[in-house]
């Protein structure tokens, strides 16, 4: 993967290039070995290219290739390894690179405006709706619902920002308290500026292999063993945001595959997609890794940290390493890669670990993606 | 397989209705529930031609997918058949629908659109909205086969007249090889008749598993061979003489539909021929003719639709209209009922994304 | 995923400096006084999009003072937005039906930023708003008025504050905005 900044001098295909460069290496591959390309990026807006997967296929290792762009919003980031395995699942290919990138900064005068392009034209644009709204509205009923703090969720900005410190790549590490989230700058009540991951530009790279071939390139491979993605009704404002129930399905989906019945239990560690403070508890429930409304107490309590029985973003997540939109899932992969093998470093969980999890959401509060990965 | 619109406004329908109608369409023709028996969903769209980001959001409840396993590339409906038959392959899934459709009544800026796909240093300030590169490459491969106008107009004679028979054909018309070359030049030596016109469309496909499709059909349409492949975003490297990517996609579907000899192997081929020179181009590039010989083949008429190799017998875009990402996807739309219709064995569909991309899929299809 | 220490990046003052990630980070002033290369490009994309059958009508009952939903007969769900079709069934809705103007907030915020993420003079409330009349949960995206943001509460009771007639043109905010009831 590449750092993750909020503004890179490298271009799109640039950075998509030292990302794969570096996942092929790294399995001691060479661009000729690789069968297909699938790309992750999300919306051509903030680039302003229309078509920008194929303005990126030359960096992510697709010249001359089978290559595809796959995008389902923020969801993406995990999307494009899930893509990638049912490339090499089916038999058509024995080694996939997945890349995901994004480079936000172009759009002036801040990368928040694309994202008003995401609502209906007719019933919400006029509105001057923002990205952030639903945010604050899913947060507000979230608490709402769950008698929640706010204190509670600041905790999960606090640790991952912290846990981001060992991350090399990182955008925004720091050592805050719940003191400094609840006094930072009110961007959209009840959301607070240090509650929000940054938009930053980076790429991420994974390269998947067929069974065979992965005992042959490395003594410690990892397996891609349930996948599952889901995505509810366009209609956001009939739903219930307390729950996403779409990230149910799709969890259910690869749990299913990795024949996981209890989850809690036999996931060792996840990381979970936290654009927000609040997400990472509003996904931790929506993954059966907590019930309803008790994501926050496993917090409290210290659960979630990386000396915890349930480490949760042990990289720091979107919160501390960045949001460029399709790499910072693809990003999660990789820790969970790294994790599995015990090369994560500094960030590496205190427990023994065999089973990980991540998981990206995007759209309207409508993706869920999840792979699971095993040793 | 369903569709809808297929003409070049559709005023009464919003994206959602014509998704829903074409859905419908095809969920009838399969006998399938939606809600309880497709098991994934596949969209092709881009985003800039929708006027929305993240188009994935809008996609999900006219299809039957809300709360569904449903994603969406950014590549052209052809391709979404491909991602389709690797998720059943893969066993994660057993019956697909793949859907595409375009609305190209309601952008407005389409120029403006169409250069925001190029390079914005090297390539937008000459090439505008890609017809300058369309044209540049019209030349070389004309000039390195020895190919005459006339051959390339006779490409739109014919497609235009076989879309006469075909209901959803917005610019079919009865023309003389003469009256196509008297058109408008946009840039030397691309004409305007050259170039096929934007329509509205959706189509849906149901994709199913071998024991399942036996179960939903009697006569299913079999995938034997698929392949894709994309060149490069730099025009600099592209070979301007060949379709380079159309080669690389067929490849790849030939040697799974274990093809050796492809000029023989079809019953006839739906190719895309957006920009009429490229019909010849692509033949070539598919192994349908020798490099070169797809001209003169045209002008003998050999791939009229009574011909000895029926070339876009349902009229291509030149008839049909440009339907971008859709393109591809209406074409195996043809192929589809024209399989089952004539009571042929098997057919070729090959899809291109367009100007300036150099990105093909290409699907075998067999009964 | 990448050897740690893959990469060697030469930067704008000419320095070569090795780094464990690539990538060239661009600090605001840099990018304030135009030390790199870039180029600034406007674009102006226009749309018309078909509302087709179902929102059309929808925009219609606004211009005529009305908040409109259907019924889907088979899940007996009342629907608002309006839709041609059922998601949950996934068949043709049934019939139309007029709703009342009233509603619930379901979830609200306050909007401190416009969304090209500067600061707004005035803050918004924004809110869902089930709207009375349709199945429990139907809401819709709109705004608050006339309150203090302080006060606004999930499961407040809010009416409609509707546009004058001549000035409503068949558009979302042909609703000013949603307002407190008092509670008698």
């Amino acid at each position: 993967m590449t750092l993750f900044r909020h503004r890179m001098l490298e271009t799109g295909k640039e950075m998509a290039f030292e990302a794969a460069r570096m996942a092929l290496d790294s399995a001691g591959l060479e661009r000729k070995d690789v069968d297909a390309v699938v790309l992750g990026s999300a919306p051509d807006a903030f680039d302003g290219f229309h078509m920008k997967g194929e303005q990126l296929l030359d960096g992510a290792g697709g010249f001359r290739k089978p290559y595809t762009r796959v995008f389902v919003g923020g969801g993406t980031g995990v999307f494009v390894p899930i893509a990638a395995w049912w490339h090499v699942a089916s038999g058509l290919a024995d080694v996939v690179l997945a890349v995901g990138e994004e480079k936000m900064s172009p759009l002036q005068p801040h990368p928040q405006y694309a994202f008003w392009t995401i609502f209906d034209q007719v019933l919400e644009r006029p509105l001057g709706v923002t990205l952030l709204w639903i945010f604050a509205l899913e947060m507000r009923r979230y608490m709402h619902v769950y008698n929640v703090s706010e204190e509670d969720i600041a905790l999960v900005a606090v640790k991952n920002k912290a846990n981001a410190l060992d991350h090399p790549a990182a955008q925004l590490p720091a050592r805050i308290t719940v003191e400094d989230v609840l006094k930072s700058e009110p961007i959209c009540a009840p959301v607070k500026r240090l509650d929000v991951s940054p938009t930053s530009d980076g790429a991420a790279a994974v390269v998947l292999a067929s069974e065979e071939l992965a005992r042959k390139l490395t003594d410690t491979p990892v397996w891609i063993t349930g996948v599952g993605w889901n995505v509810d009704t366009t209609y956001w404002t009939n739903r219930d945001l307390c729950y996403p129930e779409y990230l149910e399905k799709a969890a259910r989906m690869a749990y299913k595959m990795a024949h996981i019945t209890n989850p809690r239990k036999e996931i060792d560690f996840a990381e979970v997609y936290d654009p927000f403070d609040y997400k990472e508890l509003h996904h931790m429930e929506g993954l059966l890794l907590a019930g309803k409304g008790e994501a926050p107490k496993l917090t409290r309590e210290g659960v979630t940290q990386r000396d915890g029985d349930l480490p949760i973003n042990p990289s720091g997540g979107l919160l501390g390493v960045g949001n460029p939109i399709a790499a910072a899932g693809v990003m999660k992969v990789a820790e969970v890669f790294w994790q599995l093998r015990g090369e994560a470093g500094k960030r590496q969980v205190k427990k023994p670990v065999n089973r990980g999890l991540a998981q990206a959401w995007g759209d309207l509060m409508q993706v869920g993606t999840v792979v699971i990965m095993e040793r | 397989m369903g569709y809808s619109g297929f003409s070049t406004v559709t005023p009464q329908l919003s994206f959602k209705e014509m998704m829903f109608e074409a859905a419908n369409m095809a969920y009838a023709q399969a006998g399938i529930e939606p809600r309880s028996e497709v098991d994934s969903f596949i969209c092709c769209e881009e985003d800039l031609l929708e006027g929305i980001s993240i188009t994935d959001e809008y996609m999900p409840d006219q299809l039957g997918g809300a709360q569904r396993a449903l994603c969406t590339i950014s590549q052209d409906g052809l391709n979404g058949v491909i991602q389709a038959y690797m998720q059943i392959a893969s066993g994660i899934a057993d019956i697909v629908v793949v859907e595409s459709h375009v609305k190209f009544s309601n952008v407005l800026s389409k120029r403006d659109l169409h250069s925001l796909a190029m390079d914005p240093y090297l390539e937008r300030p000459f090439l505008g909205d890609g017809a300058p590169l369309v044209a540049l490459e019209m030349r070389r491969y004309m000039h390195e086969n020895g190919v005459s106008e006339e051959s390339i107009a006779q490409v739109v004679v014919k497609n235009k007249t076989n879309g006469l028979k075909n209901p959803r054909s917005s610019y079919a018309a009865n023309l003389t090889v003469d009256e196509v070359m008297r058109s408008e030049e946009l840039w030397s030596p691309l004409k305007r008749s050259y170039v096929a016109q934007p329509a509205d469309a959706c189509v849906v496909a149901v994709l199913a598993s071998y024991s399942k499709a036996k179960s939903i059909s009697e006569q299913p349409v079999w995938i034997e061979g698929v392949g894709w492949f994309s060149e490069s975003s730099w025009i600099g490297l592209r070979d301007f003489s060949r379709a380079l990517y159309a080669e690389g996609a067929s490849k790849m579907a030939y040697k799974m539909a274990k093809i050796e000899n492809p000029s023989r192997a079809f019953d006839f081929v739906e190719v895309d021929d957006s920009i009429a020179f490229k019909e010849l181009q692509h033949l070539e590039a598919l192994g349908i003719y020798q490099k070169g010989k797809a001209a003169e083949a045209t002008l003998k008429g050999e791939t009229k639709e009574d011909g000895s190799m029926p070339v876009n017998p349902s009229g291509g875009s030149l008839s049909v209209g440009n339907l971008a990402e859709t393109s591809g996807l209406a074409r195996l739309l043809e192929a589809f009922e024209l399989l089952k219709k004539k009571g042929y064995s098997r057919a070729l569909v090959q899809s291109w994304r367009g100007v300036p991309t150099s990105t093909a899929s290409v699907v075998v299809l067999g009964v | 995923m990448g050897r740690l220490d893959a990469g060697w990046h030469g930067c704008n003052n000419g320095e070569v400096k090795r780094l464990k990630f690539a990538g060239t980070p661009i600090s605001p002033e840099e990018w304030r006084n135009e030390s790199v290369f870039f180029k600034k490009e406007e674009f102006d994309l226009k749309y018309a999009w078909d509302t087709g059958y179902a929102i059309a009508k929808f925009l219609e009952g606004l211009k005529a003072g009305k908040i409109l939903g259907v019924k889907c007969n088979r899940c007996e769900r009342i629907l608002v937005p309006p839709r041609m079709f059922c998601e949950k069934c996934f068949r043709k809705v049934d019939e139309w039906v007029t709703l009342r103007d009233t509603g619930t907030v379901n979830t609200f915020s306050v909007s401190y930023v416009n969304n090209d993420a500067s600061r707004r003079e005035k803050p918004l409330v924004v809110a869902v708003i089930e709207i009375h009349g349709a199945s429990p949960g139907m809401g819709i995206l709109h705004v608050l008025g006339e309150v203090e943001p302080s006060r606004v509460r999930v499961g407040m009771q809010v009416k409609a504050v509707w546009k004058p007639e001549n000035e409503r043109v068949g558009a979302i905010t042909d609703i000013a905005y949603f307002k407190p009831i008092e509670v008698m």
